[in-house]
């Protein structure tokens, strides 16, 4: 078994994220995601900061690291100056790196987020478009949306801009040099080997589940399965 | 000396903002939902300002909602703003002016990870060199575009048609303001008023004539929760923490809600649509839902800017209660007109029409 907690410290999130923990409770008290789910910030950096390296393979293969919001309110408060949040983004960085993440449900969304907003990136020079922002996956949006994306050329003149054209202005046409430049940087920075191994894995998973996977594009049986999938027993009792 | 002492105090809540020449990075987000925003935050500093703000068409996504979603490594999230600051520095500007609080937050993140770990601004330096041939400067002064508007909201209330006084009753309208959890929650100094008193949007609120109203859960989070939301399968998480925002307010008959985040902003405004789709519940008075408006909308509105060319009408929840509650003009004929005055389709059952 490889040394996770060495593995966890060459993170500088991990290394700025946890000093020495009291086990207050406090990031509990305040997470969002404690309220809505059977999650327990405390919990997790008590168990990482043991040490124990069979607890922290468990916990790399869990379904507990996912429920985290990363909205970092607990950074504000913890008396110890310690980010539980900067834990779990460590300890979801390196499930993926191992491939751990595809032995829980809300691990394996990594492959959706990465096939939608990770790709956006290359595709459009955005995380988020309103383009890429399709009515059929977002009924929460409501009429409106659909509206603004019937009629983008329109409602973008009218707010001071050309959608995805060339020059300055909401939605431009991200100009095809600054993409490679991106494409570049995730290169040099290990970023696409991140997104390669997300595949790689994912794509193992899809097999020993009996899931239908291409290689592109949203379209296929394990992308819907990891988008909608629900066991529903992730919530406090 | 009590008072040197409690302006000792107070000045680590305080923030230096720039005055002028500004290199200006947008949001995904922002310009996707709430282009008008933008475009009156341009209006207002070059136009009525009289400012220098530009806008280099070479600037990205800075990956922020990737990195946390967590797809997108740290060292490649510290290279792409590197690029940022590159093209800053290659434009020739000093102060940087976001319009994201994602974005905003990671800055900040990334800034103080170089100041608590130079050798990870040395490796930052080498990828950036390697990947495009750029070099960069770190940026002398960092502003959200709220702080901007929040530096000339005396300038503002100067300018302004209308107050944010209820024009039938004379009292000041109650305001709910949502900082947004990564404007300053990560990294206080960075922040007017720092994690614990954060005033941006209450300034504003302040200096133009309405009330801010504080209810137990101000500080809660919208519900966004980044992965959260992105996967369908998760979005109960994003949609029952807005519901806790909204029980916790509803008392305290807010008349609208400002915002500093595009993504807040959003998500207030669509998921209150959701609501009343799946349960009938609405969070307003008189059966109404809640408008949202940006900050950059709200200023523009007290200026007197035509409400359709803010984008008022490109919210689910439409705002034409607050307007008359104020006393707005406006031309409901403008509203689905194009820029060259054709008329567009209307939108049917949006919120509050």
């Amino acid at each position: 078994m490889q040394n996770y907690h060495e593995m966890l410290m060459q993170d500088i999130r991990f290394e700025e994220g946890l000093n020495a923990c009291m086990n207050c409770g406090v990031c509990t008290a305040i997470c969002p995601a404690a309220e809505f789910y059977d999650y327990d910030p405390r919990k997790i950096v008590d168990l990482v900061q043991s040490g124990d390296n069979a607890e922290i393979e468990k916990l790399l293969k869990s379904e507990t690291i996912w429920y985290c919001g990363e909205c970092m309110s607990c950074k504000t408060r913890c008396p110890r100056g310690n980010t539980p949040a900067l834990v779990v983004m460590a300890l979801r960085t390196l499930s993926q790196k191992l491939g751990f993440f595809t032995e829980s449900e809300k691990g394996r969304q990594q492959f959706a987020i990465k096939r939608t907003v990770g790709e956006n990136i290359f595709k459009y020079g955005y995380c988020v478009a309103s383009y890429a922002v399709s009515p059929e996956m977002h009924a929460e949006q409501g009429p409106i949306w659909k509206y603004i994306l019937d009629n983008s050329t329109d409602v973008f003149e009218r707010m001071g801009g050309h959608i995805d054209e060339l020059g300055a202005g909401p939605l431009r046409k991200i100009p095809e040099d600054a993409k490679t430049e991106l494409k570049k940087i995730f290169e040099v920075t290990g970023g696409m080997d991140f997104y390669n191994d997300i595949e790689r894995h994912s794509k193992k998973k899809a097999a020993e589940m009996g899931l239908q996977f291409s290689d592109k594009g949203i379209d296929n049986e394990y992308f819907i399965e990891v988008f909608t999938a629900n066991k529903k027993d992730h919530h406090n009792k | 000396m009590q008072q040197d002492g409690k302006k000792r105090i107070w000045s680590d809540y305080q923030k230096e903002i720039a005055d002028d020449h500004f290199f200006y990075v947008r949001s995904c987000i922002r310009q996707s939902f709430f282009p008008g925003s933008e475009q009156f935050f341009l209006h207002f500093m070059r136009d009525i300002l009289g400012k220098d703000v530009y806008e280099n068409p070479s600037h990205t996504t800075c990956t922020g909602i990737g990195y946390h979603g967590d797809v997108v490594p740290l060292a490649t999230i510290m290279t792409v703003v590197a690029r940022h600051f590159a093209l800053m520095k290659e434009s020739g500007y000093k102060n940087i002016a976001i319009s994201c609080v994602t974005s905003f937050g990671i800055y900040t993140e990334i800034i103080e990870t170089w100041k608590h770990f130079p050798e990870e601004l040395e490796k930052t330096r080498e990828y950036l060199y390697k990947a495009t041939g750029r070099e960069f400067d770190v940026p002398e002064n960092m502003a959200h575009t709220s702080d901007i508007i929040y530096k000339f909201r005396n300038e503002i209330a100067e300018k302004a048609k209308y107050k944010l006084i209820n024009k039938e009753t004379g009292e000041p309208l109650n305001v709910v303001e949502h900082i947004g959890c990564h404007y300053s929650k990560m990294f206080p100094k960075y922040g007017v008023g720092g994690a614990e008193f954060p005033n941006v949007l209450g300034g504003m609120i302040d200096s133009w004539g309405g009330k801010v109203i504080d209810y137990p859960e101000r500080r809660h989070c919208c519900g966004f929760g980044f992965r959260q939301y992105l996967v369908q399968a998760n979005r109960g998480y994003s949609l029952s923490n807005t519901v806790k925002k909204f029980e916790s307010m509803k008392p305290f008959k807010p008349d609208f809600v400002l915002t500093n985040c595009p993504g807040c902003n959003m998500f207030m405004d669509k998921w209150q649509y959701t609501m009343k789709e799946m349960e009938g519940t609405v969070y307003g008075e008189n059966g109404e839902s809640i408008p949202i408006l940006t900050y950059e909308e709200l200023a523009g509105l007290v200026l007197g800017i035509n409400p359709w060319d803010l984008g008022l009408q490109f919210h689910m929840v439409q705002s034409e209660p607050l307007l008359k509650k104020i006393g707005i003009e406006y031309d409901p004929d403008n509203k689905f007109k194009t820029k060259d005055g054709r008329q567009m389709p209307v939108p049917q059952n949006l919120i509050n029409a």
